[in-house]
Protein backbone atom coordinates (compact mmCIF):
# COMPACT_ATOMS: atom_id res chain seq x y z
CA UNK A 1 0.00 0.00 0.00
CA UNK A 2 2.87 2.21 -0.12
CA UNK A 3 2.66 4.40 -3.13
CA UNK A 4 5.35 6.78 -4.27
CA UNK A 5 8.15 8.52 -6.42
CA UNK A 6 4.87 10.53 -7.37
CA UNK A 7 7.30 13.99 -8.62
CA UNK A 8 8.19 13.46 -11.90
CA UNK A 9 11.20 15.47 -11.94
CA UNK A 10 14.54 13.98 -12.24
CA UNK A 11 15.06 13.14 -8.84
CA UNK A 12 18.18 14.54 -6.64
CA UNK A 13 18.16 12.02 -3.97
CA UNK A 14 16.20 8.65 -4.00
CA UNK A 15 15.91 5.93 -2.09
CA UNK A 16 15.01 2.43 -2.96
CA UNK A 17 13.59 -0.55 -0.69
CA UNK A 18 15.68 1.09 2.09
CA UNK A 19 15.22 -0.97 5.59
CA UNK A 20 16.92 0.65 8.39
CA UNK A 21 18.07 -1.26 11.63
CA UNK A 22 19.84 -0.30 14.91
CA UNK A 23 21.26 -3.97 15.63
CA UNK A 24 18.56 -6.17 14.82
CA UNK A 25 15.59 -3.87 15.57
CA UNK A 26 14.13 -2.58 12.26
CA UNK A 27 13.40 0.93 12.43
CA UNK A 28 12.37 1.51 9.50
CA UNK A 29 11.27 -0.05 6.21
CA UNK A 30 11.14 -0.56 2.62
CA UNK A 31 11.74 3.68 2.51
CA UNK A 32 11.04 4.55 -1.62
CA UNK A 33 11.42 7.72 -2.12
CA UNK A 34 12.65 10.41 -4.65
CA UNK A 35 13.25 14.15 -3.56
CA UNK A 36 12.73 16.08 -6.44
CA UNK A 37 15.62 19.01 -6.76
CA UNK A 38 15.16 22.94 -5.92
CA UNK A 39 12.18 21.88 -3.99
CA UNK A 40 11.35 21.80 -0.55
CA UNK A 41 9.71 18.07 0.57
CA UNK A 42 8.46 17.78 4.32
CA UNK A 43 8.44 14.87 6.00
CA UNK A 44 5.75 14.38 8.66
CA UNK A 45 3.92 12.15 11.07
CA UNK A 46 3.75 11.15 14.39
CA UNK A 47 7.02 10.65 17.02
CA UNK A 48 8.98 7.47 16.37
CA UNK A 49 8.03 7.00 13.10
CA UNK A 50 11.64 7.21 11.63
CA UNK A 51 11.40 10.75 9.71
CA UNK A 52 14.66 11.73 11.74
CA UNK A 53 16.38 8.43 10.85
CA UNK A 54 16.02 8.31 6.81
CA UNK A 55 16.72 12.43 6.98
CA UNK A 56 20.31 11.52 8.92
CA UNK A 57 21.25 8.16 6.48
CA UNK A 58 20.82 10.85 3.37
CA UNK A 59 24.01 12.17 4.62
CA UNK A 60 25.39 9.29 6.37
CA UNK A 61 25.44 11.17 9.81
CA UNK A 62 23.71 7.89 11.01
CA UNK A 63 27.06 6.26 10.15
CA UNK A 64 28.16 7.90 13.91
CA UNK A 65 25.91 5.08 15.43
CA UNK A 66 27.97 1.99 16.25
CA UNK A 67 24.77 -0.51 15.42
CA UNK A 68 23.23 1.16 12.67
CA UNK A 69 22.78 -0.71 9.02
CA UNK A 70 21.03 -0.08 6.12
CA UNK A 71 20.26 -2.41 3.37
CA UNK A 72 18.50 -1.15 0.01
CA UNK A 73 19.43 1.65 -2.21
CA UNK A 74 20.16 5.45 -0.84
CA UNK A 75 21.45 7.50 -4.52
CA UNK A 76 22.69 10.68 -4.82
CA UNK A 77 22.48 12.06 -8.56
CA UNK A 78 21.92 8.16 -9.30
CA UNK A 79 25.20 7.46 -6.97
CA UNK A 80 24.90 4.74 -4.40
CA UNK A 81 25.90 6.71 -1.30
CA UNK A 82 26.80 3.79 0.55
CA UNK A 83 29.18 2.37 -1.95
CA UNK A 84 32.42 1.25 -0.30
CA UNK A 85 34.04 3.83 -2.43
CA UNK A 86 31.92 6.75 -0.92
CA UNK A 87 33.68 9.08 1.95
CA UNK A 88 31.37 10.41 4.53
CA UNK A 89 33.17 12.58 5.29
CA UNK A 90 32.93 14.12 1.29
CA UNK A 91 28.54 12.87 1.41
CA UNK A 92 28.36 15.37 4.94
CA UNK A 93 29.87 18.10 2.64
CA UNK A 94 27.71 18.13 -0.71
CA UNK A 95 24.55 17.52 1.40
CA UNK A 96 24.75 19.38 4.91
CA UNK A 97 22.47 19.82 7.85
CA UNK A 98 20.57 21.99 9.99
CA UNK A 99 19.80 19.87 13.83
CA UNK A 100 16.43 20.46 16.06
CA UNK A 101 18.27 22.28 18.18
CA UNK A 102 20.43 25.28 17.57
CA UNK A 103 24.03 24.38 17.74
CA UNK A 104 26.54 26.90 17.01
CA UNK A 105 29.94 26.52 17.96
CA UNK A 106 31.44 27.90 21.02
CA UNK A 107 33.40 30.31 18.81
CA UNK A 108 32.60 33.90 17.40
CA UNK A 109 29.53 34.11 14.63
CA UNK A 110 32.71 34.85 12.24
CA UNK A 111 34.29 31.40 12.85
CA UNK A 112 31.10 29.53 13.06
CA UNK A 113 30.60 30.62 9.53
CA UNK A 114 34.03 30.36 8.35
CA UNK A 115 34.36 26.45 10.54
CA UNK A 116 33.15 24.95 7.64
CA UNK A 117 35.45 26.52 4.50
CA UNK A 118 38.40 26.09 6.98
CA UNK A 119 38.20 22.45 6.67
CA UNK A 120 38.42 22.05 2.93
CA UNK A 121 40.87 25.40 3.08
CA UNK A 122 38.64 27.27 1.06
CA UNK A 123 41.19 29.32 -0.83
CA UNK A 124 38.95 32.30 -2.14
CA UNK A 125 37.58 35.52 0.18
CA UNK A 126 36.79 34.61 3.86
CA UNK A 127 35.00 37.84 4.55
CA UNK A 128 33.20 37.70 1.21
CA UNK A 129 32.23 34.11 1.75
CA UNK A 130 30.77 34.80 5.43
CA UNK A 131 28.61 38.14 4.65
CA UNK A 132 27.11 35.88 1.43
CA UNK A 133 26.24 32.97 3.72
CA UNK A 134 24.98 35.23 6.78
CA UNK A 135 22.91 37.09 4.00
CA UNK A 136 21.64 34.01 2.40
CA UNK A 137 20.05 32.99 5.96
CA UNK A 138 18.90 37.03 6.26
CA UNK A 139 21.04 37.07 9.57
CA UNK A 140 23.33 39.86 7.71
CA UNK A 141 21.86 42.93 8.96
CA UNK A 142 21.65 41.47 12.36
CA UNK A 143 24.90 40.69 13.28
CA UNK A 144 27.28 42.67 10.70
CA UNK A 145 28.34 44.73 13.63
CA UNK A 146 29.09 42.18 16.42
CA UNK A 147 30.62 38.95 13.82
CA UNK A 148 33.52 38.67 16.65
CA UNK A 149 30.90 37.67 19.28
CA UNK A 150 29.91 34.65 20.28
CA UNK A 151 27.38 32.55 18.46
CA UNK A 152 26.29 31.74 21.55
CA UNK A 153 25.15 35.27 22.65
CA UNK A 154 22.62 34.83 20.28
CA UNK A 155 18.62 34.30 21.11
CA UNK A 156 17.12 31.03 19.70
CA UNK A 157 16.02 31.97 15.97
CA UNK A 158 19.15 33.52 15.45
CA UNK A 159 21.13 30.52 16.06
CA UNK A 160 19.31 28.58 14.35
CA UNK A 161 19.49 31.16 11.33
CA UNK A 162 23.32 31.09 12.04
CA UNK A 163 23.69 27.37 12.22
CA UNK A 164 21.42 27.06 8.36
CA UNK A 165 24.14 30.28 7.43
CA UNK A 166 27.43 27.55 8.37
CA UNK A 167 25.32 24.84 6.09
CA UNK A 168 25.38 27.41 3.48
CA UNK A 169 28.89 28.43 3.60
CA UNK A 170 29.97 25.06 2.45
CA UNK A 171 27.87 25.40 -0.57
CA UNK A 172 26.44 22.38 -0.45
CA UNK A 173 23.45 21.05 -2.81
CA UNK A 174 21.20 19.63 -0.60
CA UNK A 175 20.25 20.80 3.35
CA UNK A 176 18.58 18.37 5.71
CA UNK A 177 16.89 20.00 8.74
CA UNK A 178 15.96 18.11 11.40
CA UNK A 179 12.60 20.18 13.08
CA UNK A 180 14.64 23.15 12.82
CA UNK A 181 11.80 25.46 14.43
CA UNK A 182 10.78 22.73 16.68
CA UNK A 183 12.89 24.98 19.62
CA UNK A 184 11.93 28.73 18.15
CA UNK A 185 9.15 31.00 18.76
CA UNK A 186 6.65 31.68 16.38
CA UNK A 187 8.09 34.59 14.74
CA UNK A 188 11.70 32.80 14.61
CA UNK A 189 9.46 30.41 12.78
CA UNK A 190 8.26 32.52 9.81
CA UNK A 191 11.58 33.55 9.47
CA UNK A 192 13.08 30.35 8.81
CA UNK A 193 9.88 29.61 6.50
CA UNK A 194 10.36 32.80 4.37
CA UNK A 195 14.23 31.77 4.51
CA UNK A 196 13.19 28.07 3.26
CA UNK A 197 11.51 29.46 0.11
CA UNK A 198 14.35 32.00 -0.85
CA UNK A 199 17.06 29.15 0.11
CA UNK A 200 15.10 26.64 -2.64
CA UNK A 201 16.20 28.92 -5.72
CA UNK A 202 19.55 27.53 -5.24
CA UNK A 203 19.15 24.67 -2.94
CA UNK A 204 17.14 21.05 -2.32
CA UNK A 205 15.61 21.00 0.75
CA UNK A 206 14.50 18.18 2.95
CA UNK A 207 12.75 18.91 6.15
CA UNK A 208 11.17 17.17 9.12
CA UNK A 209 8.67 18.89 11.06
CA UNK A 210 6.13 18.12 13.21
CA UNK A 211 4.32 21.01 12.80
CA UNK A 212 1.63 20.05 9.84
CA UNK A 213 0.61 23.91 9.02
CA UNK A 214 4.41 24.66 8.02
CA UNK A 215 4.61 21.75 6.29
CA UNK A 216 1.46 22.75 4.08
CA UNK A 217 3.00 25.87 4.17
CA UNK A 218 6.44 25.82 3.16
CA UNK A 219 6.85 22.49 1.52
CA UNK A 220 6.17 21.47 -2.00
CA UNK A 221 5.86 17.95 -1.62
CA UNK A 222 5.28 16.15 1.80
CA UNK A 223 5.93 12.46 3.14
CA UNK A 224 3.59 10.83 5.35
CA UNK A 225 5.74 8.27 7.83
CA UNK A 226 3.71 6.14 10.03
CA UNK A 227 4.84 3.37 12.68
CA UNK A 228 2.93 0.35 13.41
CA UNK A 229 4.19 -2.24 16.36
CA UNK A 230 5.01 -5.64 14.91
CA UNK A 231 6.87 -8.62 16.80
CA UNK A 232 10.13 -6.65 16.19
CA UNK A 233 9.50 -2.96 17.77
CA UNK A 234 8.20 -0.29 16.56
CA UNK A 235 8.80 -0.10 12.96
CA UNK A 236 8.24 3.15 10.93
CA UNK A 237 7.40 3.27 7.18
CA UNK A 238 6.47 6.07 4.40
CA UNK A 239 2.31 5.77 4.41
CA UNK A 240 1.60 8.23 1.15
CA UNK A 241 4.32 10.80 -0.28
CA UNK A 242 3.28 13.00 -3.24
CA UNK A 243 2.47 17.06 -3.61
CA UNK A 244 1.93 18.69 -0.55
CA UNK A 245 -1.37 19.77 -1.47
CA UNK A 246 -2.80 16.67 -2.71
CA UNK A 247 -1.74 15.09 0.90
CA UNK A 248 -3.05 17.75 2.81
CA UNK A 249 -6.46 17.70 0.74
CA UNK A 250 -7.01 14.67 -0.93
CA UNK A 251 -4.79 12.08 0.73
CA UNK A 252 -5.45 8.63 -0.88
CA UNK A 253 -4.86 6.74 2.64
CA UNK A 254 -7.01 6.89 5.54
CA UNK A 255 -3.88 6.93 7.76
CA UNK A 256 -2.91 10.16 6.17
CA UNK A 257 -6.14 11.54 6.03
CA UNK A 258 -6.83 10.73 9.64
CA UNK A 259 -3.33 12.82 10.62
CA UNK A 260 -3.85 15.78 8.68
CA UNK A 261 -6.64 16.34 10.00
CA UNK A 262 -5.57 16.29 13.40
CA UNK A 263 -7.55 12.82 14.03
CA UNK A 264 -4.20 11.31 15.70
CA UNK A 265 -0.41 11.79 15.75
CA UNK B 1 -21.78 37.94 51.94
CA UNK B 2 -18.80 37.24 49.20
CA UNK B 3 -18.55 38.83 46.12
CA UNK B 4 -16.26 36.02 45.08
CA UNK B 5 -16.57 32.44 45.09
CA UNK B 6 -13.24 31.95 46.47
CA UNK B 7 -12.85 31.57 50.77
CA UNK B 8 -11.16 34.41 52.57
CA UNK B 9 -9.14 33.90 55.54
CA UNK B 10 -11.93 35.16 57.30
CA UNK B 11 -13.87 32.02 56.41
CA UNK B 12 -13.75 29.71 60.02
CA UNK B 13 -13.40 26.73 57.87
CA UNK B 14 -9.92 27.71 56.63
CA UNK B 15 -8.12 28.79 60.35
CA UNK B 16 -6.96 25.20 60.59
CA UNK B 17 -5.34 25.56 56.94
CA UNK B 18 -4.08 29.21 57.80
CA UNK B 19 -2.47 27.92 60.87
CA UNK B 20 -0.24 25.20 59.39
CA UNK B 21 1.29 27.99 57.94
CA UNK B 22 2.95 29.83 60.59
CA UNK B 23 6.32 29.59 61.61
CA UNK B 24 6.84 26.75 64.47
CA UNK B 25 10.18 27.55 66.37
CA UNK B 26 9.64 24.41 68.97
CA UNK B 27 8.61 21.72 66.74
CA UNK B 28 11.22 18.87 65.82
CA UNK B 29 11.42 19.13 62.77
CA UNK B 30 12.22 23.04 63.24
CA UNK B 31 15.08 22.11 65.84
CA UNK B 32 16.29 19.06 63.64
CA UNK B 33 16.87 21.53 61.11
CA UNK B 34 18.83 24.05 63.13
CA UNK B 35 20.85 21.25 64.70
CA UNK B 36 22.44 20.36 61.81
CA UNK B 37 22.58 23.06 59.93
CA UNK B 38 25.45 23.96 63.31
CA UNK B 39 26.61 20.63 62.75
CA UNK B 40 27.71 21.16 58.93
CA UNK B 41 28.90 24.81 59.38
CA UNK B 42 31.49 22.71 62.71
CA UNK B 43 32.47 20.51 60.48
CA UNK B 44 33.06 22.74 57.74
CA UNK B 45 35.21 24.97 60.04
CA UNK B 46 37.18 21.97 61.26
CA UNK B 47 37.63 21.38 57.73
CA UNK B 48 39.68 24.39 57.24
CA UNK B 49 41.63 24.02 60.54
CA UNK B 50 44.33 22.06 58.70
CA UNK B 51 44.88 24.35 55.68
CA UNK B 52 44.54 27.83 57.85
CA UNK B 53 47.49 25.97 60.83
CA UNK B 54 49.41 24.77 57.79
CA UNK B 55 49.81 28.31 55.81
CA UNK B 56 50.36 29.87 59.56
CA UNK B 57 53.18 27.50 60.76
CA UNK B 58 54.72 27.63 57.50
CA UNK B 59 54.73 31.79 57.32
CA UNK B 60 55.70 32.21 60.79
CA UNK B 61 58.81 29.42 60.76
CA UNK B 62 60.05 30.31 56.98
CA UNK B 63 58.83 33.70 56.30
CA UNK B 64 61.68 35.45 57.90
CA UNK B 65 64.24 33.81 55.94
CA UNK B 66 61.97 35.03 53.05
CA UNK B 67 64.34 36.98 50.44
CA UNK B 68 65.81 36.73 47.31
CA UNK B 69 69.55 35.07 48.64
CA UNK B 70 67.43 31.52 49.08
CA UNK B 71 67.19 31.82 45.03
CA UNK B 72 70.60 32.89 44.30
CA UNK B 73 72.82 30.73 47.01
CA UNK B 74 73.55 27.31 47.18
CA UNK B 75 73.08 25.70 50.91
CA UNK B 76 75.18 26.21 53.49
CA UNK B 77 77.61 23.61 55.47
CA UNK B 78 76.06 22.28 58.68
CA UNK B 79 76.71 25.74 61.28
CA UNK B 80 77.38 27.76 58.60
CA UNK B 81 75.10 31.19 58.35
CA UNK B 82 72.95 32.02 55.73
CA UNK B 83 72.96 30.57 52.18
CA UNK B 84 69.54 29.77 50.12
CA UNK B 85 68.60 26.44 47.92
CA UNK B 86 68.84 28.42 44.34
CA UNK B 87 69.61 24.75 43.10
CA UNK B 88 67.16 22.49 44.54
CA UNK B 89 64.60 25.49 43.58
CA UNK B 90 65.64 24.81 39.80
CA UNK B 91 65.97 21.62 40.54
CA UNK B 92 62.30 21.36 41.36
CA UNK B 93 61.31 23.21 38.30
CA UNK B 94 63.35 21.04 36.18
CA UNK B 95 62.31 17.35 37.55
CA UNK B 96 58.27 18.75 37.32
CA UNK B 97 59.06 19.97 33.88
CA UNK B 98 60.76 17.12 32.69
CA UNK B 99 57.57 14.74 34.36
CA UNK B 100 55.17 17.63 32.24
CA UNK B 101 56.43 17.33 29.88
CA UNK B 102 56.25 13.91 29.40
CA UNK B 103 52.47 13.66 31.17
CA UNK B 104 51.20 16.04 30.26
CA UNK B 105 50.78 14.86 26.15
CA UNK B 106 50.39 11.53 27.03
CA UNK B 107 47.83 12.41 29.50
CA UNK B 108 45.63 14.34 26.91
CA UNK B 109 46.01 12.45 24.10
CA UNK B 110 45.14 9.43 26.24
CA UNK B 111 41.96 11.00 27.61
CA UNK B 112 41.40 11.92 23.57
CA UNK B 113 41.43 8.33 22.52
CA UNK B 114 39.56 7.44 25.64
CA UNK B 115 36.73 9.79 24.89
CA UNK B 116 36.32 10.51 21.43
CA UNK B 117 37.69 7.15 19.93
CA UNK B 118 37.09 4.04 21.88
CA UNK B 119 34.58 5.57 24.30
CA UNK B 120 32.12 2.72 25.38
CA UNK B 121 34.72 0.00 24.09
CA UNK B 122 36.05 -3.25 26.54
CA UNK B 123 39.83 -1.38 25.85
CA UNK B 124 38.75 2.18 26.97
CA UNK B 125 36.85 0.75 30.25
CA UNK B 126 40.03 -1.36 31.10
CA UNK B 127 42.54 1.60 30.10
CA UNK B 128 39.91 4.09 32.74
CA UNK B 129 39.86 1.28 34.93
CA UNK B 130 44.10 0.78 35.45
CA UNK B 131 44.24 4.74 35.26
CA UNK B 132 42.13 4.87 38.69
CA UNK B 133 44.59 2.19 39.71
CA UNK B 134 47.63 3.94 39.30
CA UNK B 135 46.22 6.80 40.55
CA UNK B 136 46.15 5.13 43.90
CA UNK B 137 49.54 3.97 43.54
CA UNK B 138 51.60 5.02 46.56
CA UNK B 139 54.12 7.99 45.72
CA UNK B 140 56.91 5.23 47.04
CA UNK B 141 55.91 2.65 44.95
CA UNK B 142 56.14 4.87 41.96
CA UNK B 143 59.68 5.87 43.14
CA UNK B 144 60.61 2.13 43.21
CA UNK B 145 59.27 1.87 39.90
CA UNK B 146 61.05 4.75 38.82
CA UNK B 147 64.75 3.65 40.36
CA UNK B 148 64.87 0.15 38.92
CA UNK B 149 63.49 1.86 35.41
CA UNK B 150 65.77 4.63 34.86
CA UNK B 151 67.96 5.04 37.70
CA UNK B 152 69.71 1.03 37.34
CA UNK B 153 69.55 1.09 33.46
CA UNK B 154 71.07 4.86 32.97
CA UNK B 155 73.75 3.93 35.78
CA UNK B 156 72.96 6.69 38.31
CA UNK B 157 70.30 9.08 40.04
CA UNK B 158 69.32 12.38 37.74
CA UNK B 159 66.91 14.71 37.34
CA UNK B 160 65.62 12.42 34.14
CA UNK B 161 64.46 9.56 36.50
CA UNK B 162 63.20 12.28 39.28
CA UNK B 163 60.89 14.09 36.33
CA UNK B 164 60.04 10.12 35.15
CA UNK B 165 58.66 9.44 38.49
CA UNK B 166 56.85 12.64 38.50
CA UNK B 167 55.53 11.70 35.58
CA UNK B 168 54.00 8.29 36.37
CA UNK B 169 52.56 10.27 39.46
CA UNK B 170 50.72 13.00 37.31
CA UNK B 171 49.69 10.95 34.09
CA UNK B 172 46.64 9.32 36.45
CA UNK B 173 45.48 13.09 37.48
CA UNK B 174 45.92 14.26 33.53
CA UNK B 175 43.92 11.39 31.88
CA UNK B 176 41.13 11.12 34.31
CA UNK B 177 40.24 15.15 34.71
CA UNK B 178 40.94 15.14 30.76
CA UNK B 179 38.55 12.64 29.99
CA UNK B 180 35.78 13.96 32.38
CA UNK B 181 36.16 17.39 31.03
CA UNK B 182 36.32 15.63 27.25
CA UNK B 183 33.11 14.28 28.49
CA UNK B 184 31.42 16.85 29.60
CA UNK B 185 31.60 18.87 25.74
CA UNK B 186 27.69 18.62 24.52
CA UNK B 187 27.06 15.89 21.80
CA UNK B 188 25.69 18.79 19.60
CA UNK B 189 28.77 20.10 19.19
CA UNK B 190 30.75 16.82 17.47
CA UNK B 191 27.16 16.46 15.51
CA UNK B 192 27.43 20.27 14.04
CA UNK B 193 31.35 19.38 12.95
CA UNK B 194 30.45 15.88 11.65
CA UNK B 195 27.30 17.24 9.66
CA UNK B 196 29.69 19.87 8.13
CA UNK B 197 32.05 17.49 6.97
CA UNK B 198 34.93 17.47 9.54
CA UNK B 199 36.93 14.24 9.90
CA UNK B 200 37.05 12.97 13.13
CA UNK B 201 40.55 14.34 13.83
CA UNK B 202 38.92 18.09 12.78
CA UNK B 203 35.92 17.24 15.00
CA UNK B 204 38.69 16.69 17.82
CA UNK B 205 41.05 19.37 17.13
CA UNK B 206 39.32 21.93 15.98
CA UNK B 207 35.51 21.62 18.04
CA UNK B 208 35.99 19.18 21.12
CA UNK B 209 39.63 20.22 22.26
CA UNK B 210 39.20 23.99 22.40
CA UNK B 211 35.76 23.62 24.11
CA UNK B 212 37.25 21.01 26.77
CA UNK B 213 40.39 23.05 27.37
CA UNK B 214 39.71 25.22 30.06
CA UNK B 215 39.24 21.99 32.72
CA UNK B 216 41.88 20.09 31.37
CA UNK B 217 44.21 23.30 32.15
CA UNK B 218 43.04 22.17 35.87
CA UNK B 219 43.40 18.95 35.55
CA UNK B 220 46.97 19.63 34.41
CA UNK B 221 47.44 22.55 37.21
CA UNK B 222 46.34 20.20 39.68
CA UNK B 223 48.76 17.57 38.69
CA UNK B 224 51.36 19.96 38.27
CA UNK B 225 50.91 21.19 41.73
CA UNK B 226 50.95 17.56 43.51
CA UNK B 227 53.90 16.46 41.55
CA UNK B 228 55.99 19.64 42.70
CA UNK B 229 55.19 18.59 46.54
CA UNK B 230 56.45 15.25 46.27
CA UNK B 231 59.12 13.75 48.11
CA UNK B 232 59.18 9.84 48.28
CA UNK B 233 59.95 9.69 44.66
CA UNK B 234 62.44 11.74 44.25
CA UNK B 235 64.46 10.53 47.07
CA UNK B 236 65.99 7.97 45.28
CA UNK B 237 65.87 9.06 41.82
CA UNK B 238 66.64 12.34 41.48
CA UNK B 239 68.69 12.13 44.88
CA UNK B 240 70.23 15.29 45.89
CA UNK B 241 73.10 17.36 44.98
CA UNK B 242 74.33 20.32 47.02
CA UNK B 243 75.78 22.23 43.62
CA UNK B 244 74.45 23.83 40.83
CA UNK B 245 73.12 21.31 38.46
CA UNK B 246 74.99 20.55 35.57
CA UNK B 247 72.63 18.60 33.57
CA UNK B 248 69.47 16.44 33.48
CA UNK B 249 71.70 13.09 34.10
CA UNK B 250 73.41 14.08 37.19
CA UNK B 251 71.92 13.63 40.74
CA UNK B 252 69.81 16.89 41.12
CA UNK B 253 68.52 19.01 44.17
CA UNK B 254 65.20 19.58 44.79
CA UNK B 255 62.67 21.61 47.33
CA UNK B 256 61.16 18.62 48.54
CA UNK B 257 64.20 16.69 49.56
CA UNK B 258 66.10 19.76 50.87
CA UNK B 259 62.82 20.06 53.09
CA UNK B 260 63.12 16.16 54.08
CA UNK B 261 66.67 16.67 54.48
CA UNK B 262 67.24 19.83 56.58
CA UNK B 263 63.98 19.58 58.89
CA UNK B 264 65.49 16.37 61.11
CA UNK B 265 69.06 18.16 61.13
CA UNK B 266 69.70 19.84 64.65
CA UNK B 267 71.25 23.01 62.75
CA UNK B 268 69.06 25.93 63.12
CA UNK B 269 70.30 27.39 60.09
CA UNK B 270 69.21 24.30 57.86
CA UNK B 271 65.83 24.13 59.90
CA UNK B 272 65.04 27.95 58.78
CA UNK B 273 65.84 26.65 55.27
CA UNK B 274 63.47 23.93 55.99
CA UNK B 275 60.61 25.87 56.88
CA UNK B 276 61.73 28.56 54.11
CA UNK B 277 61.33 25.87 51.64
CA UNK B 278 57.87 24.40 52.57
CA UNK B 279 56.87 28.18 52.38
CA UNK B 280 58.08 28.55 48.65
CA UNK B 281 56.36 24.98 47.87
CA UNK B 282 53.26 25.68 48.95
CA UNK B 283 53.23 29.19 47.84
CA UNK B 284 54.20 27.94 44.09
CA UNK B 285 51.43 25.08 44.48
CA UNK B 286 49.20 28.23 45.71
CA UNK B 287 50.21 30.20 42.62
CA UNK B 288 49.25 27.57 40.12
CA UNK B 289 46.49 26.57 41.37
CA UNK B 290 44.98 30.47 41.16
CA UNK B 291 47.16 30.94 37.94
CA UNK B 292 44.95 27.88 36.54
CA UNK B 293 40.98 29.54 37.71
CA UNK B 294 41.97 32.54 36.11
CA UNK B 295 42.65 30.92 33.21
CA UNK B 296 39.34 29.24 33.34
CA UNK B 297 37.51 31.88 34.37
CA UNK B 298 38.96 34.66 31.32
CA UNK B 299 37.60 31.88 28.71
Amino acid sequence: MVTSSHPQIQPILSSKDANIYYGNFLAVRDVTIDIPKNSITAFIGPSGCGKSTVLRCFNRLNDLIKTFKMRGRMNYHGQDLYSPEIDPVAVRRQIGMVFQKPNPFPKSIYDNIAFGPRLVNYKGDMDELVERSLRGSALWDEVKDKLNESGLALSGGQQQRLCIARAIAMQPDVILMDEPCSALDPISTLKVEDLLQELKEKYTIVIVTHNMQQASRASDYTAFFNVEQTDRGRTGHIVEYDRTEVIFQNPQQQATQSYVSGRFG
Amino acid sequence: MNSTPFPTPEDSSNQGLINRLKRQPSSPRTLFNTVMTVIVFVCAAIAIVPLVAVLWYVLEKGGSRLSLELFTQLPPPPNALGGGFGNAFIGTLMTVGIGSAIAIPCGILAAIFLSEFAAGTRLANWIGFLTNVLSGVPSIVVGVFAYSMVVLTMGGFSAIAGGFALAVLMLPIIVRTATESLALVPQEARQAAVGLGATRFQTVARVVLPAALPPILTGVMLAVARASGETAPLIFTALFNNFWPKGVSEPIATLSVLVYNFATTPYKNQQELAAAGSLILVLMVTIASIGSRLIVKRK
